[in-house]
């Protein structure tokens, strides 16, 4: 496999990830649901362009309008995203007028702005960019088989310069369903405590995160993909050889692992994959986790490399995010590992450049 | 029909999202497409289905709409004609 480079990287969450400082002014939720921290759009977006967009394309042009500034990068060859659900603010409204109007009088603004490559065409529309574009619509694996299309890309060509990026946003009602179907907590909980929870089911937010990709070795370079792998199911017994063995096909051991990012998220019934690793394999390794802060969603994983990157760059690792009490000089091989309820594992090594 | 052209102006700001435009901000003879308020094919889509919604008024031939949409005054004059609710 041919390198791939992260050459910029950003996030919008529920957290002020777009400030420029590295989690220090945090902000404490205590719902169910609770949304991502806007940032100013109109310091991205033409008032013209932005008054047809949704929260999920606003959080989606910016971010990766960020990332591209930070890479210093103008135009891509490729514009990769991935959504769990797209742009479902619309498609509930185009639902809600479908039905109050009788299936009359339906605009075409909300159909437009309703489907789950919306975010990935705004984005070229802005740029004016004809290159290859897809949208991934695999539940929680949408972001990583983003990753991984890039990544192929890559492979054959290491010019390429490539946006990847991934995208969910809360709806009015439809986001209440996951209450319904037990996927989320029943009741108010404090974000910050989320791993003190006793229950099942998570916090829901939403959010953007989007990188550039890059094949060639260069002084942009912040981080090195080394390696990514997607299980669809997996038991914890298995989930365990699956990264041992991804990191021995890294030709590394386990103590050459300086953190492991997890994507606990509170659930007492599926935290137990995480927990199961934290105190086998991973007992000496300094543990992080993000999703006490901007909440779980399907593309919710991708906040870990904004994360890792973060590292990388600050040499520092904020006390929110430490799950246990080890301390590391300096970061060199960050391990990421997520699953959301048993299903769409995806384990990642990230190397400091 | 000074309150019909106030109320268009409320719809069209509403129906098409103009951010940050506010009813002064439309002249009654400002051009809605080009140098005014800059509206775009989609939203001329947009105003087909208001017309037919909020005033009964159904456009069979789309040329029609270059003529019926060049201004707030011309549509309300328009509306007046041939609203049927």
């Amino acid at each position: 496999m041919n390198k791939c480079y992260i050459n910029g990287v950003a996030s919008i969450t529920a957290q002020p990830t777009t400030n420029g400082k590295f989690l220090e002014d945090i902000i404490s939720y205590n719902d169910i649901i609770f949304k991502a921290d806007n940032p100013n759009y109109k310091d991205f977006i033409k008032p013209s362009a932005m008054r047809r967009m949704s929260k999920s394309v606003k959080m989606g042009v910016t971010a990766s309008k960020m990332a591209m500034e930070q890479a210093r990068l103008e135009m891509p060859d490729a514009i990769i995203t991935g959504t769990g659900m797209g742009c479902r603010q619309d498609s509930e409204k185009f639902l809600e007028k479908i039905l109050y109007d009788d299936e009359q009088f339906l605009t075409p603004t909300l159909f437009i702005q309703s489907t789950h490559n919306t975010v990935g065409g705004q984005i070229a529309l802005g740029l004016q960019c004809k290159g290859y574009n897809l949208t991934y619509v695999q539940s929680s694996a949408s972001f990583e088989s983003s990753l991984i299309d890039a990544q192929l890309m890559l492979t054959e060509d290491s010019n390429k310069k490539i946006v990847v990026g991934g995208i969910d946003e809360i709806a009015k009602t439809s986001s209440k369903f996951h209450i319904l179907n037990g996927e989320l907590k029943q009741q108010p909980i404090p974000n910050l405590e989320l791993l003190q929870s006793k229950t099942t089911g998570t916090l829901l937010s939403e959010g953007a995160t989007f990188m550039v990709l890059d094949g060639e070795k260069s002084t942009k370079n912040i981080a090195e993909i080394v390696d990514i792998e997607m299980i669809y199911t997996a038991s914890i017994e298995e989930t365990k050889k699956n990264i041992e063995d991804f990191i021995a096909r890294q030709g590394l051991k386990i103590q050459d692992i300086d953190a492991v990012i997890l994507g606990n998220n509170g659930d007492r019934q599926f935290d137990t994959y995480y927990q199961s690793l934290q105190t086998s394999i991973f007992t000496n390794t300094q543990q992080l986790y993000y999703k006490h802060l901007i909440g779980d969603y399907h593309v919710a994983s991708a906040f870990g490399y904004w994360l890792t990157c973060n590292i990388f760059k600050h040499n520092n690792v904020p006390s929110i995010v430490k799950m246990n009490n080890l301390e590391v000089d300096e970061h060199k091989n960050i391990l990421l590992y997520n699953q959301y309820r048993g299903e769409n594992h995806s384990i990642a090594l990230v190397r400091k450049c | 029909m000074a309150e019909l052209v106030e109320e268009l102006k409320v719809k069209i700001i509403d129906q098409l999202s103009l951010e940050d435009i506010e009813v002064s901000d439309i002249g009654n003879d400002d051009p809605l497409f080009g140098d005014g308020l800059a509206l775009d094919s989609i939203d001329a889509l947009e105003l087909i289905v208001l017309l037919e919604k909020e005033y009964g008024i159904k456009l069979t031939d789309p040329k029609q709409g270059k003529e019926i949409f060049q201004s707030v005054q011309i549509m309300a004059d328009y509306i007046t004609e041939h609203r049927t609710k």
